[in-house]
């Protein structure tokens, strides 16, 4: 049976976008339909952006609101800049998943239950003395569908020959059916996938792919649903665009980078959320010159980072927060030895073990600061997922130009995001140069911490040139690389090493405010903020106000101009996902009396949230 | 070749005044290494010593290779780094007992699994010399030294035995006063593939000044001390005399003149010896083993990643940028 694609007798609205959670227990394939939802929206030329949200454990026990699992769909027929705040259609697949997501749901948002899970045993696991679904207060908050998706599940699969187990772990099939069917989504490229997925267990593709369309045709038949809804296409530059998350790209950035510098790379890495999709990426492509190297704990994986660049290769490794702060030490013998090296903080919630999965901006100061001694290190922000691609071809140019360790900040709320990503052309990515000195070079005038006139960077002799042999390490050195403990001299090379840092802001692009460079209100953020700002500028904006965004990608050093652009607006608003470090930076380095704006609840920055903040700051 | 051929011990010293102090046994093992170097037949620039922290770790400065002196304990983690990726060169690890066994203890054992081809000397003196005389993880029980004023309470490693729990594939003993031995141990450890750790018993002449003077003391070192070699009979004593007899899983000590039929040949191959000989050696006139005590052939660490790395190339072809970054589910927008 073919599954009707073509108008149904329904009524169709259009729309202009939607923001769909789908939300279950940690087992119940939210991720997955989330990620196929997504998948088939890019297709179909929407711009789309998600957010998936899961427990730290595993496993949590069951039916309970510590073990639900959700992801987040925002898409719609223009730019699309967040995963969205409040939600549209809310797919709650048993009580607990209903309990710890209902408050997003906006009013008179479409609340989709499996309503068969909605079971005495249920409901008392998570202290809901009646059924929700009864409730008229409910109903009248929101339009509830109730769906009967477990039972319609095991109907549709009867004849099927798979176990009750089985069946029910096609439920969400079932769910995603219904969803494709309210905004008419192309159903044949998740049946295609399926089949790939399960090429090698083929009566399991026919099972859910039959579910799917059990799903589909529930929700075309039913009086549960009153109208499906239609979303023209998307506005996009020409190009080949592919839907990516921020570790993915940033995965594809550093094989990239490793290629256009011509080098050899090792990624070295110790497991850790939500860092370690890096790692299994990379670990994919041997077949391009990058090795990873899985070490013993986080301080092996930065040292045997470089040791690699010690030997000539690019040395990268990448944690989260409290592995970073294990890895300072090391970082710091990178600063004294000067050698390169690409240093990837993806963000998580801390202190301490913190929140795993949950996203904040607290480790800029933790970059900046967190070692021993004046140790000048570059800082790099991703904003968007498909930047972290960008970023981590800048990050290691940086790190090869300047032979310098370079801190790339992601975090969590980026690294698992998606967005439509248009393919850069491989001929116009940057070449990546290196400071080696060839076989062959002479020594003559060779000091180890000589210095390149205009970067202040220092050549890089590997071991196997024949005749510069030599020796590093953490101890002070003078300029010919000797041990050497004079006052002088210390202070010199403590100067240089902060010289040569500052010489960076000489080949970082300026800062630029959007879409005006003065005016009344400049919002100044970092990192994975800038959808969220970019997005609630520009709602403000149209409500008549002077209000611009401007969003640092270097933060250490600023752009050589920041200053200024500060300065050529009446009030700097600095919003972060942390308790103020960015805007501790900009009042003490330049006494601009900014105003911050911090929430760490965990999560990103809500777009009508920003659009209040910005109204009250420009009303103060 | 033709040019390492003509190297003598003198290419192989720095510019830099050696710094230690005046009769430390770290400058025999600095003479020792020096001398064996031109003997390995490497050009000078494909060695690099890594080290960490500590009065052994200053030992790259006087080497005239490339060196990077490192921080405290990670000297295994950055040497796995450098030879990961630079299978050409010779790897030389140098390290102390508070540096490779307390701080580092996690590298060590780390290193010594993934069997990388890097030759580590580990001069043991039980103590911390640098920081100026703590008792080390290497410390007899009951050692006083200025943290443990009353004696040290915990119960040191043996390095060995921990080397080879760890799954070292050559492990050796040698001292600080016998070049001989010396210059013999490195060069066996050089050709070794895989991880070597050569234990040198070094005196501290400031902080434990003959600590191990009980067995390498000239007086009585015949007794107290056995080199092993494989296939060979386990003979000590002045005139080879005496015998060590496996018992039971230990050792006991037999006349090699009247029973030479029950003295057991020494297997390095067999980690039972050195396991037993770190067990009972030292004690009840049990003398200390010197030589390679184990000595194991298994596949090293950075020659099965590059074979890895072989097979997916002859799998996929070498890795063309453009095609992964179009990889996956892509859509054109004209």
């Amino acid at each position: 049976m073919k599954p009707e694609t073509t108008p149904s007798p329904k009524s169709k609205q259009t729309i202009h976008g939607a923001t769909v959670r789908f939300t279950g227990d940690s087992g119940d394939g939210m991720q997955l339909v989330g990620a196929q939802f997504t998948s088939v929206t890019g297709l179909a030329g929407n711009d789309v952006m998600t957010f998936p949200d899961f427990p730290a454990e595993i496993r949590a026990p069951q039916g309970t609101t510590a073990g639900v699992s959700g992801f987040q769909v925002h898409f719609g027929d223009h730019h699309i800049y967040t995963p969205g705040d409040k939600v549209d259609v809310l797919v709650a697949m048993n009580p607990a998943a209903l309990k710890a997501n209902l408050k997003d749901l906006r009013d008179r948002g479409v609340l989709l239950v499996n309503s068969d899970e909605f079971d005495e045993k249920n409901l008392t696991k998570v202290d809901y003395k009646s059924n929700p679904l009864d409730d008229d207060a409910l109903k009248e908050k929101y339009r509830l569908i109730a769906a009967p998706i477990t039972e319609s599940t095991r109907r549709a699969l009867a004849e099927s020959g798979l176990t009750t187990k089985e069946i029910d772990r096609c439920k969400n099939f079932f769910a995603l059916g219904l969803t494709y069917w309210m905004y008419q989504r192309d159903i044949e490229k998740t049946k295609k996938w399926l089949e790939q997925q399960f090429a090698k267990k083929p009566h399991l593709a026919k099972a859910n792919i039959q579910v799917l369309e059990a799903g589909y045709h529930f929700a075309e038949t039913t009086e549960l649903f009153d109208a499906a809804y239609e979303i023209q296409k998307a506005h996009f530059a020409p190009g080949t665009y592919r839907n990516i998350t921020g570790n993915s790209a940033l995965a594809l950035g550093l094989v990239a980078a490793t290629d256009l510098s011509g080098l050899s790379a090792l990624y070295a890495g110790y497991p850790i959320t939500p860092a370690s999709d890096i790692l299994h990426e990379i670990a994919k492509y041997k077949n391009f010159n990058i090795r990873t190297f899985q070490t013993e704990d986080e301080i092996a994986a930065i040292c045997a980072a470089l040791g690699a660049s010690y030997g000539g290769s690019l040395g990268i490794t990448a944690s989260s927060g409290p592995g970073i702060a294990l890895k300072s030490e090391a970082i710091n013998l990178a600063v004294m030895t000067e050698l390169p090296v690409v240093i990837v903080d993806v963000q998580r919630g801390g202190p301490s073990t913190g929140m795993p999965t949950k996203n904040e901006q607290t480790d800029l100061l933790m970059a900046l600061f967190g070692r021993n001694g004046e140790s000048p290190v570059p800082v790099i922000a991703a904003a968007t997922p498909s930047d972290c691609f960008d970023a981590a071809i800048e990050a290691t140019r940086i790190a090869l130009k300047f032979m310098t360790p370079v801190f790339l900040l992601s975090d969590a709320f980026i690294a698992n995001s998606s967005e439509p990503w248009k393919l850069p052309e491989v001929e116009n990515l940057p070449e990546i140069e290196t400071n080696k000195i060839e076989k062959g070079e002479s020594r003559e005038g060779f000091k180890v911490y000589g210095r390149d006139a205009e970067t202040l960077a220092r050549r890089w002799p590997i071991p196997g040139t024949p005749g510069f042999e030599h020796r590093i390490g953490g101890i002070e050195k003078d300029e010919n690389g000797n041990i050497n403990y004079d006052p002088e001299n210390h202070d010199k090379m403590v100067n240089l090493r902060q010289a040569k840092i500052n010489k960076i802001a000489d080949f970082i692009p300026e800062l630029e405010a959007f879409p005006e460079q003065k005016g009344g209100l400049l919002v100044l953020g970092w990192g994975s903020t800038y959808g969220a700002i970019r997005e609630a500028v520009l709602r403000v904006r149209s409500q008549g106000f002077s209000v611009s965004h401007a969003h640092l990608k270097h933060l250490n050093p600023f752009p050589r101009n920041i200053e200024k652009v500060l300065r050529s607006f009446d009030k700097v608003l600095i919003p972060e996902l942390n308790s103020g470090q960015l805007a501790l930076l900009i009042r003490g380095k330049y006494l601009i009396p900014a105003t911050q704006y911090n929430k760490v609840r965990g999560r990103p920055f809500g777009i009508e949230e920003l659009e209040q903040v910005i109204i009250d700051t420009l009303k103060k | 070749m033709a040019e390492t051929a003509t190297l003598t011990k003198k290419d192989f010293a720095s510019d830099q005044t050696v710094r230690w102090c005046p009769g430390c046994g770290d400058y025999g093992i600095l003479t020792a290494v020096q001398k064996t170097m031109p003997e390995l037949g490497i050009p000078r620039e494909n060695i690099a010593f890594i080290s960490g922290i500590g009065c052994s770790s200053r030992f790259p400065y006087y080497m005239n290779t490339y060196g990077f002196h490192t921080i405290h304990g990670r000297a295994p983690a950055i040497a796995s780094g450098l030879k990961l990726t630079r299978r050409d060169l010779s790897v030389w690890m140098v390290t102390g007992d508070g540096d490779a066994l307390s701080i580092g203890g996690n590298h060590l054992i780390h290193i010594l699994r993934r069997n990388l081809d890097i030759n580590i000397l580990l001069f043991n003196n039980e103590i911390y010399g640098l920081t100026k005389g703590q008792y080390s993880p290497t410390s007899a029980k009951g050692t006083v030294a200025k943290s443990t004023p009353d004696g040290s309470v915990d119960t040191p490693f043996s390095p060995l035995r921990l080397a080879v729990g760890a799954g070292g594939s050559f492990l050796a003993r040698t001292y600080d006063k016998d070049m001989k031995h010396m210059e013999k141990t490195v060069k066996q450890a050089h050709l070794h593939k895989g991880t070597s750790l050569v234990e040198v018993l070094q005196n501290c002449v400031i902080f434990n000044d003959e600590v191990f003077e009980p067995v390498v003391g000239k007086e009585n070192r015949h007794n107290t001390m056995i080199f092993v070699e494989h296939g060979q009979k386990m003979l000590f004593g002045k005139d080879n005399e005496k015998g060590l007899k496996l018992n039971h899983g230990t050792f006991e000590i037999v006349s090699a003149v009247d029973n030479p039929d029950q003295v057991a040949v020494y297997n390095e191959s067999d980690p039972h010896f050195l396991q037993t000989f770190e067990a009972v050696g030292g004690k009840n006139g049990i003398p200390v083993p010197f030589g390679v005590l184990y000595r194991e052939e298994r596949s090293i660490y950075e020659e099965d990643v590059e074979e890895q790395v072989q097979s997916v190339i002859a799998k996929k072809g070498r890795g063309d940028l453009r095609k992964l970054l179009h990889a996956g589910e892509t859509w054109q927008v004209t």
